[in-house]
């Protein structure tokens, strides 16, 4: 693929935003996990654009930042639902029911872990442990976590943030 | 079994704004720092850290002490201090209270590490999927820089300290203390082959000193009333209180703080005990990377380095994860061989590999598919893991591997028999 990527075009604001996290690092190179994490509250998901932005910006490869991008599984290249709920199915949480956990939300939502909604307003990912294992079973839903589950508390949770009773932090 | 008289960590757990900047000082916060800071020289702050006998929270129980000793100190060169709240071991959920509920006590503990090590620059490197830990600590980081307690004149001692949060993006790799570095480089997170060690050349090339939420959280207390103090609690050997996560089939699972050497038995109790009335079946002691305990190994067992040590397992980051009898070890193992699978880093081929064929054959035979030489390969794979790799993740897979499949062999042996019993009868 040799098609041209030209740098996102930032906001003069959001621009302040990148440089200022730059200038904390005694080396440029070290901000780029905080700059993705910039970029990706901006857009949701972290584009090629963004990604050749912040290359530019930091002076290191394009492919060095597509590299890293791949590795850290908090990174999306592709947006998800409004809500990304992420189910821990890691060992306490096994113990504890996550399973049923999950099973209710493919039941209700009609989806499997990996897949999203086709309106767009739920994806389900399988995470490992989050170290909430005390109040297993878990899961995060964008940055907000929801613990001591089971199936009944799980599908109403789905009808809360469906009727918008339920808020969850996106930052 | 009566609740610790005096904690050293957890004292404001779950109680209203103890996280904010006024609670903190209301309660005598940075006095100890501002004592340290203006009436001790830094290497007398290192001895009374080495003379509490304080080992490492994070997992191999290293005297910290002992680790602020070796830092090279060459001059002209900055020397870093990170602390490592990636807290990701499965099992374990302690550091992350901290954060949550008490950031000053240990942004305290940074400060006054950080004077006694001469480190100008310190970061901590978070969990990215921690929420309000992150949110807690960013905003007293910032009260911080309101007081004057960061920065250029840092509790107006005249010492520069700047402190860093960076954040993970997911990657139980990056606890390990040189994938962190690298991680912190702005790089994927590969371990790193030591030596040189981190305190010699660690982060950017430069002396660096890496120590877990909780080591660095002792240290405020440890200033306050002397390293021979701090030894009233624990044994000879493993001074102090921990923070134990107590998970699994308890009643009352949590962390609870507890002095290094309480039983296993007694923890278990104040977690509740058992689930339903059940039986124990099995403990993991520290963190799904050690090897797991049988009921009669825990009678007499005491949670301290040595005591776990003796038993053939370890302490590790004191994620105590409980199994009743109805736990089925072959499911358990499949679980946690997934998730060794999963966070392999994939710089080494014997780990990468290794890692993913283990919990392949190991699901096989859950899945009814083994064949009679399976368990014989499963330890065929794992001699061939460990020792031929850059860091201890294997290791952290075929240990446990091999703990289950020896104390729990007529579990595993009984999937085998179940394919020859049913190609018996089709046959
Ligand atoms: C695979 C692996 C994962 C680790 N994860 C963590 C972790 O999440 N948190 C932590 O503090 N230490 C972790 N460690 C241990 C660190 O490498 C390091 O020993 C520790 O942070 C040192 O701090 P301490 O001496 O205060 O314990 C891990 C080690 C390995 C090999
Ligand atoms: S042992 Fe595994 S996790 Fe460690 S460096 Fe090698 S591949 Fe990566
Ligand atoms: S096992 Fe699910 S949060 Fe730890």
């Amino acid at each position: 693929m040799t098609t041209k990527v030209s740098p996102k075009a930032y906001t003069a604001e959001q621009q302040e935003r990148f440089a200022s996290t730059v200038a904390k690092y005694p080396h440029k190179k070290a901000a780029l996990l905080t700059c993705l994490w910039i970029a990706q509250e901006i857009d949701s998901y972290i584009s090629l654009e963004a990604m050749k932005y912040i290359a530019l910006l930091l002076e290191i490869p394009t492919s060095h930042v597509y590299t890293v991008v791949g590795f850290y599984s908090m990174y999306l290249t592709q947006p998800k639902g409004k809500f990304h709920i992420q189910v821990c199915h890691t060992l306490s949480c096994e113990l504890a029911g996550s399973e049923a956990v999950i099973e209710t939300i493919q039941s209700t939502l009609g989806i499997k872990p990996g897949e999203t909604t086709e309106d767009g307003q739920f994806s389900l990912t399988r995470v490992e442990c989050l170290a909430a294992c005390g109040e297993a079973p878990m899961c995060q839903i964008n940055r907000s976590y929801f613990v001591n589950l089971n199936a009944d508390k799980t599908a109403q949770l789905l009808a809360d943030l469906q009727s918008g009773a339920q808020e969850v932090a996106n930052a | 079994m009566p609740e610790l008289k005096t904690k050293i960590l957890s004292n404001y757990f779950y109680v209203d704004q103890a996280f904010t900047y006024d609670f903190y000082v209301g309660h005598g916060g940075y006095e100890t720092a501002k004592k340290v800071m203006t009436e001790m020289e830094p290497d007398a702050v290192t001895a009374e850290v080495k003379a509490s006998g304080l080992r490492g929270r994070g997992g191999a129980g290293f005297p910290t002490g002992m680790k602020w000793g070796f830092l090279a100190k060459p001059e002209g060169i900055p020397r870093y201090l990170c602390v490592n709240a990636d807290e990701s071991e499965p099992g374990t959920f302690k550091d992350c209270l901290i954060m949550e509920w008490d950031p000053h006590l240990m942004i305290e503990g940074i400060i006054i590490s950080s004077f006694a090590l001469g480190v100008q620059t310190a970061f901590v490197y978070i969990r990215g999927e921690f929420h309000l830990p992150e949110i807690n600590l960013s905003r007293a980081v910032e009260e911080c820089y309101e007081k004057g307690v960061l920065g250029d004149n840092c509790l107006g001692t005249g010492y520069k300290l700047d402190l860093v949060i960076h954040r993970g993006a997911g990657a139980y790799i990056c606890g390990e203390e040189t994938a962190l570095l690298e991680s912190l480089e702005g790089k994927r997170g590969y371990p790193r082959l030591k030596p040189p060690f981190p305190a010699v050349e660690g982060l950017f090339g430069c002396p660096t000193i890496i120590n877990n939420v909780e080591s660095i959280a002792n240290i405020p207390w440890i200033l306050a009333n002397g390293g021979e103090a701090y030894k009233q609690f624990g044994t000879e050997k493993s001074p102090g209180t921990r923070l134990y996560g107590v998970s699994g089939h308890v009643n009352k699972p949590g962390v609870y703080e507890e002095e290094l050497g309480v039983p296993v038995m007694e923890l278990i109790e104040r977690a509740g005990g058992m689930r339903n009335g059940k039986k124990l079946k099995a403990v993991i002691p520290g963190g799904s990377s050690t090897p797991v305990l049988t009921p009669e190994e825990c009678q007499d067992l005491t949670l301290c380095y040595e005591g776990v040590a003796g038993a053939g397992s370890m302490l590790g980051s004191a994620g105590v994860i409980v199994l009743d009898e109805d736990t089925d070890m072959v499911k358990v193992l499949v679980n946690l061989l997934r998730f060794y699978a999963h966070e392999s880093c994939g710089q080494c081929s014997p780990c990468r590999e290794g890692t993913g064929w283990l919990y392949k054959t190991m699901k096989n035979l859950l899945n009814g598919l083994g064949e009679s030489g399976e368990l014989a390969k499963i330890e065929d794979i794992a001699d061939n893991m460990e020792m031929k790799t850059v860091c201890p993740l294997a290791a952290a897979a075929t240990m446990p591997t091999r703990s289950y499949m020896k104390k729990f062999r007529s579990e595993f042996e009984s999937y085998l028999k179940e394919v020859e019993l049913q190609m018996a009868v089709q046959t």
